[in-house]
């Protein structure tokens, strides 16, 4: 079943609030490394996260090709429909 | 020519160069450039003009300057000459290599030995080359450099889990596709905390779901299970496990990788394998050499259990005289000691240096983010008697470097 690309992006935004701890508003824009200041671990969580809520595999490859909210949205909505 | 400005490459590394060169200016000891101007023994060098205990070598079972191995290295030396100029596929082998593949199939019981250059290289052309663009990779969060580089020069999909944890695991196998190749990558001891794997449980996990399983058991070899082949002999998975990888430059006391296996096929591996077939083989002194060695590890009963000895004591020694360990008990033989930051870490390693004891210093990458490690590993021909006075040099360390700090 395909997932709407808005649900997942609310639902995403969720997801990252535990790991805000700066409170940095959260758009589709936002940058992990930038913005958010994410390090190595905190991805490594936040990911674990993301793969038990749609219950699928985020391949290592894909990483460094995320860098915004928004892409990571599309990449779920693009691995999810793969699945 | 155009006037664009050249960008220096090396730019990018302008934060980690500062941070080494404030390191240095603080006239501690450089903990990344030590020099052992002769080395003694497997336990003793001369650093900085003064005779030094090496507790950090991976030389377990002392097999460096054993003298067997070091004749077998002569002899070899003068009948072949100083390298072999070629790949394996070339003109680069030589009959020590053959004799040192057959060496491996006798030690570990296998039909296939395939020997590579370096430990690294063994990483990097197994992982490579078994999984291809549409297999998966599961490996353990906490791989070693050679394993994730490995995954990098492949084309596989690669997925991480949590490190030794075989629910993590089985949650993402069953995620895979059916029909997907699957490789599932474990190490017998990790390297830098020197926990041991639960085996048993991953590998069962893996089988359960079809995937083949390669474990990286370079900081195992002599000293775990019946026969000493590693962590994954010792829980009984000789059956269940597809390949295993290891190194010549731990407890064989010399240079080299190799992957061992029981699969019918595993001898192509030679004609596709990068890593193996475009570089020059291993010089025919250190096959030689590797050669005696392994056969001798296979009787080596008694540096085993002297291994064992020294390494409990050691643990036991320096937990007891109040320093933090990375695991509650001696499960390998890599002992290390957590510091609580950078900069104390920084300055016992000196300390301890100061007092002739060479131990290592792990920071990230090596380790797990936030995790700095003095990381020790001892050798069979270490005396408890050395362990007493190690310990004791560790003790001396830590109140100079307190008064250093006060």
């Amino acid at each position: 079943m395909a997932l709407s690309r808005d649900a997942v992006l609310a639902r995403l935004f969720e997801l990252i609030q535990p790991f805000n701890t700066k409170a940095v508003p959260l758009a589709e824009d936002t940058r992990f490394a930038d913005d958010l200041e994410f390090d190595s671990l905190t991805v490594m969580d936040l990911v674990a996260s993301m793969e038990d809520e749609w219950d699928i595999n985020v391949p290592l490859n894909l990483l460094p090709d995320l860098e915004t909210v928004g892409q990571v949205a599309d990449a779920i909505v693009k691995l999810k429909a793969e699945a | 020519m155009s006037g664009t400005p050249p960008v220096d490459l090396l730019a990018k590394f302008d934060a980690i160069r500062t941070e080494y060169a404030f390191l240095l200016s603080t006239g501690l000891s450089d903990p990344f450039g030590v020099v052992m101007e002769r080395v003694l023994s497997p336990t003793r060098a001369i650093i900085r003009g003064r005779e030094t205990i090496l507790v950090g070598t991976y030389n377990y079972m002392g097999m460096t300057f054993d003298p067997d191995v070091i004749a077998a290295g002569k002899a070899a030396m003068d009948a072949f000459g100083a390298g072999s100029t070629g790949s394996r596929v070339l003109n680069g082998t030589f009959a020590t290599h053959v004799a040192v593949e057959q060496a491996l199939k006798d030690f570990y019981g296998t039909k296939s030995a395939i020997v590579f250059s370096t430990g690294y290289q063994a990483n990097l052309g197994m992982v490579s080359t078994l999984a291809g663009k549409d297999d998966v990779i599961l490996l353990d969060a906490d791989s070693h450099a050679s394993i994730y580089d490995g995954c990098k020069l492949g084309n596989a999909e690669v997925v991480r889990f949590r490190h030794n944890d075989a629910a993590d695991l089985e949650k993402r196998l069953r995620r895979v596709p059916a029909g997907k190749g699957k490789l599932v990558i474990l190490e017998g001891v990790y390297s830098m905390l020197g926990d041991v794997a639960p085996l048993r449980d991953l590998v069962g996990a893996a089988k359960a779901h079809g995937a083949m399983v390669l474990v990286d058991e370079a900081h195992a070899m002599g000293f775990f299970g019946p026969h000493g082949r590693g962590v994954y002999e010792e829980q009984g998975l000789e059956e269940e496990v597809d390949f295993v990888v290891g190194t010549f430059s731990k407890s064989v006391g010399t240079v080299g990788g190799f992957a061992v296996s029981n699969h019918p096929h595993f001898e192509i591996l030679r004609l596709v394998c990068n890593p193996y077939r475009f570089t020059a083989s291993l010089p025919p002194v250190v096959a030689a050499s590797a050669e005696a060695s392994i056969r001798k590890l296979m009787a080596a009963r008694d540096k085993r259990e002297r291994l064992w000895a020294a390494s409990r004591k050691l643990h036991a020694g320096l937990k007891a005289a109040g320093f933090t360990m990375a695991t509650e008990t001696a499960e390998s033989a890599i002992i290390a000691v957590l510091m609580p930051s950078q900069e104390a870490c920084v300055v016992m390693w000196s300390a301890l240096l100061d007092q002739g004891i060479y131990c290592n210093l792990a920071r990230p990458p090596a380790t797990p983010m936030g995790v700095y490690l003095l990381r020790c590993s001892l050798s069979s021909e270490h005396g408890l008697d050395d362990v007493d006075e190690i310990v004791r040099r560790f003790v001396q360390a830590r109140a100079a470097s307190q008064a250093l700090a006060a």
